[in-house]
């Protein structure tokens, strides 16, 4: 791949980036949450098309316009959340849209044969006549391995193969990755687990902001140097001060020995009047699930939440509005909005008891005063309180959002990447409004991917990797290496 | 607001001013039968059943659900309380309440079972509601024997069928008229309406503000089963018995139909009873026309699925219009 660049709406995501792979090779490709790495990789499979560059195979340049074409010219990726048929077994799936046939039915017999011999080939066995939905996630992913091989991928793509697997699952893996090489196969891996690359990686390249930093022998670089490459950029100072916490200040929030499988394992912490506390880890760690456990969207296996000091008991949302919680989901229009009520109806759903008078029915015309006054309080950009949440830009329909919870003056805000897919303006909206609920003695929990806004935005971070507090940093002390490498695993 | 209300009372102009022209247009093919004060007046009948059916399958279908039960429901909720009237020694105005009472109770506790499964299981409307249409027939049949239970009493002989002021205001009319006003309010005016838009707008954002999904969509169900119960107790009255064979065709279909030609989405989050009402009235035109201007009843069906049909493509362009415009 030579020269890529890829352009979203308003974001740069490949800037020139030049990536090449040898046969019987593992590339390793890291890089921070939003490098580059899935979009650049996304474009090998035919999933998505580059603004400029070109690719070439076996030295020929190749046009890749579907999945498809990339199919036929040997390119298989297997992706974190695989695309298996659940209710179809391995040798289904494995050939699935390439069936074999005798005329007009299922050759059952070569189907199965064809699946049999791939694995022979892996050298593992599993059950291949069970629904793939009822196997664990590493037989899964076996399955997935066996069916990119079976279409004869010579260059094969693992994103994050690990994440999901236990450390006897991983060494499997890393034998039937070992195969692969052996056979002449190509692979590049995807991983945050960069204490695995010396076991696994012939080369590494590390992507940051849509571009390659460096490439180097696994040997000759060290987890600190591979760090410092994903990091790199000076913070940016567009935070606003945040209030001092007194350390005697009292404790808003104090959680302990939360448990939920899968995701969160035993987390401990507190938080306290005034106080930010940054939730930093990569994809997958556990952030958002222990959030959702604190605010009744899951429920908890195990442990205690005390709200102001009280103990209290959460088994569903209604129960942690209740307790004074205002959970911001990470996905506005999946979980925090509902897209075709406008935007008043948005704004006084979760607190309508408000709104209702004696005679319980909704009285609109103080729906409508109280959203005029959030939506020029926010500076929300809608034509009226009717306008459909759905016609909004997303900074507004965050702000939306946002109006919702205030309107029930929670003590404890609960953010789950509260500026993802935002403008920078709409951005410092929101770190101010953050500074001003500290300032009025709200806790906050915010859950952020974007290293400066933890480092910037909160007072302590923790840092999240699976399902565990692994570190804690108070904010002078945490440097975007020292947090990457807690995150990462690659130093204690 | 300014907006909203524009485009609401332009609907809801358009679609008057669409059936007052379609009435104009029937009266002169059929020769001013159709709008002589007899035919009006038979034809609103006609629709109340339909109608109220259609008010508990809009607050079900707004929902995101369905509930295909409605018009077992209806032969079973009248067989009940054909029953109930005959065993119990009351007269009169206490036996008339009574027993919609028992008819309302037997069909909100069948919603209550229809819902159970959904709100716990999270199993599909389509599948409770369709075994529910079967046991609820079963039932009627099993009470009943087989044959219609007549009533023994005739204080109901204008609770379904009457007439007010000298036989101007049909007595069904009133009981229509009565739903309309109380589903409305309930439905646009209280926050329970308002939770019924948000789960079938987004169910998930709906529980994260809080909201009992659980609760509300096992209320949607049981009201759909007390607006079966009550059309139960009107034919009842209007036949003077209860038959496990008053509604086996294709009442619940139309009710469906009544609901989404006024424009409540199957895919859930918008809808409205006053909708639901001008759906049950066109279709209720249609039937009375196609009678008055003797057409064959089987081509009646194939108008009657032609105009469902159009009516959902047309509300979907316009809504692509307006997406574009």
């Amino acid at each position: 791949m030579r020269g890529i660049g890829k352009t979203f709406p308003g974001v740069r995501a490949l800037d020139d980036v030049s990536l090449d792979l040898q046969a019987g090779e593992v590339h390793a490709l890291v890089g921070e949450n939003g490098a580059g790495k899935s979009t650049l990789m996304k474009i090998l499979a035919g999933a998505l098309a580059a603004d400029t560059g070109e690719i070439a195979i076996d030295g020929k340049t190749v046009t890749i316009g579907s999945p498809r074409a990339a199919e036929n010219l040997g390119v298989g990726m297997i992706y974190q959340e695989f695309n298996l048929v659940p209710a179809l077994n391995a040798v289904d799936n494995i050939v699935l849209g390439n069936e074999p046939a005798k005329g007009l039915l299922l050759d059952e017999r070569a189907a199965r044969e064809r699946a049999e011999a791939v694995f022979a080939e892996l050298g593992i066995t599993l059950p291949l006549t069970v629904d793939t939905s009822s196997l664990r996630v590493a037989q899964q992913q076996m399955i997935e391995i066996a069916k990119v091989l079976s279409r004869s991928a010579r260059i094969i793509v693992m994103d994050e193969p690990t994440a999901a697997l236990t450390d006897r699952e991983i060494t499997k893996l890393f034998e039937v990755i070992r195969t692969l090489k052996a056979r002449g196969a190509g692979i590049v891996y995807i991983s945050h687990r960069l204490e695995e690359l010396p076991d696994i990686a012939d080369r590494v390249t590390v992507l940051r902001d849509g571009r390659v930093i460096e490439t180097r022998a696994t040997k000759d670089f060290p987890p600190d140097d591979i760090i410092r490459a994903m990091v790199g950029r000076q913070l940016e100072s567009h935070f606003p001060d945040l209030p001092t916490v007194a350390p005697d200040a009292p404790v808003v929030l104090a959680v302990r020995d939360l448990t939920r499988a899968p995701g969160v394992n035993g987390v401990s912490f507190e938080v306290r009047r005034g106080e930010i506390v940054g939730l930093a880890g990569l994809v997958g760690a556990g952030r958002t699930e222990i959030v959702r456990a604190i605010a009744g969207a899951d429920i908890p296996q195990q442990g205690t939440i005390d709200v102001q000091g009280r103990a209290i008991r959460i088994r569903s949302p209604h129960d942690g509005i209740a307790a004074g919680f205002a959970f911001i989901t990470e996905d506005r229009k999946a979980q925090g909005l509902v897209l075709g009520m406008s935007v008043r109806e948005n704004v006084t759903l979760a607190h309508l008891e408000q709104f209702v008078e004696r005679d319980r029915l909704i009285d609109r015309r103080k729906e409508q005063a109280t959203t005029q006054e959030y939506i020029e309080r926010l500076d929300i950009r809608t034509p009226s309180t009717e306008q459909l949440a759905r016609n909004l830009s997303g900074g507004n329909q965050q702000k939306v959002v946002l109006a919702k919870w205030l309107l029930g003056n929670a003590g404890v805000f609960l953010f789950d990447e509260p500026t993802r897919g935002i403008d920078v303006g709409a951005k410092a909206e929101i770190y101010n409004l953050m500074v001003k609920l500290a300032n009025g003695g709200a806790g906050i929990v915010m859950v952020s991917s974007e290293l400066p806004e933890v480092l910037g935005m909160a007072h302590r971070i923790l840092v999240i990797r699976g399902g565990r507090i692994v570190r804690e940093f108070a904010r002078g002390d945490a440097t975007p290496d020292a947090v990457i490498a807690a995150a990462t695993g690659a130093a204690a | 607001m300014k907006a909203e209300a524009r485009t609401y009372w332009l609907r809801a102009g358009g679609a008057v001013a669409f059936l007052v022209v379609l009435a104009l247009v029937i009266n002169f093919a059929s020769h001013g039968t159709f709008l002589q004060p007899g035919n009006v007046v038979r034809v609103l009948r006609q629709i109340t059943y339909n109608f109220i059916m259609g008010v508990g399958e809009t607050f079900v279908i707004i929902t995101a659900g369905i509930d295909l039960s409605i018009g077992s429901l209806i032969s079973l909720t009248g067989v009940v309380m054909a029953l109930f009237a005959n065993a119990t020694g009351l007269h009169g105005f206490a036996l008339i309440a009574a027993t919609l009472v028992v008819g309302l109770a037997v069909g909100g506790a069948a919603g209550f079972v229809n819902a159970v499964p959904v709100v716990k299981l999270n199993l599909p409307p389509f599948i409770t509601t369709l075994a529910m249409m079967q046991i609820a027939l079963g039932l009627s049949y099993i009470l009943s024997g087989g044959q219609p239970v007549p009533l023994q009493s005739s204080d109901f002989r204008n609770t379904g069928y009457g007439s007010f002021l000298h036989t101007i205001v049909p007595i069904p009319v009133i009981w229509m008229i009565v739903v309309l006003i109380v589903s409305s309010v309930l439905l646009m005016r209280t926050r329970f309406g308002r939770y019924v838009f948000a789960i079938g707008g987004n169910e998930e954002a709906a529980r994260l503000a809080g909201i009992s999904v659980g609760r509300v969509k096992t209320a949607v169900y049981v009201i759909s089963g007390m607006c079966a119960g009550m059309v139960g107790f009107l034919y009842m009255s209007l036949f003077s018995s209860g038959s496990p064979q008053t509604a086996t065709g294709n009442e619940m279909l139309n009710a469906i139909a009544a609901v989404v030609v006024g424009g409540t989405s199957l895919m859930g989050g918008r809808g409205a009873i006053v909708g639901t009402f001008f759906g049950a009235l066109l279709i209720g035109f249609l039937d009375n026309a196609m009678n008055l201007l003797q057409i064959n009843s089987y081509l009646q069906w194939v108008v009657l699925g032609g105009v469902i049909l159009l009516a959902v493509v047309l509300d979907e362009l316009r809504k692509r219009y307006l997406k574009r415009a």
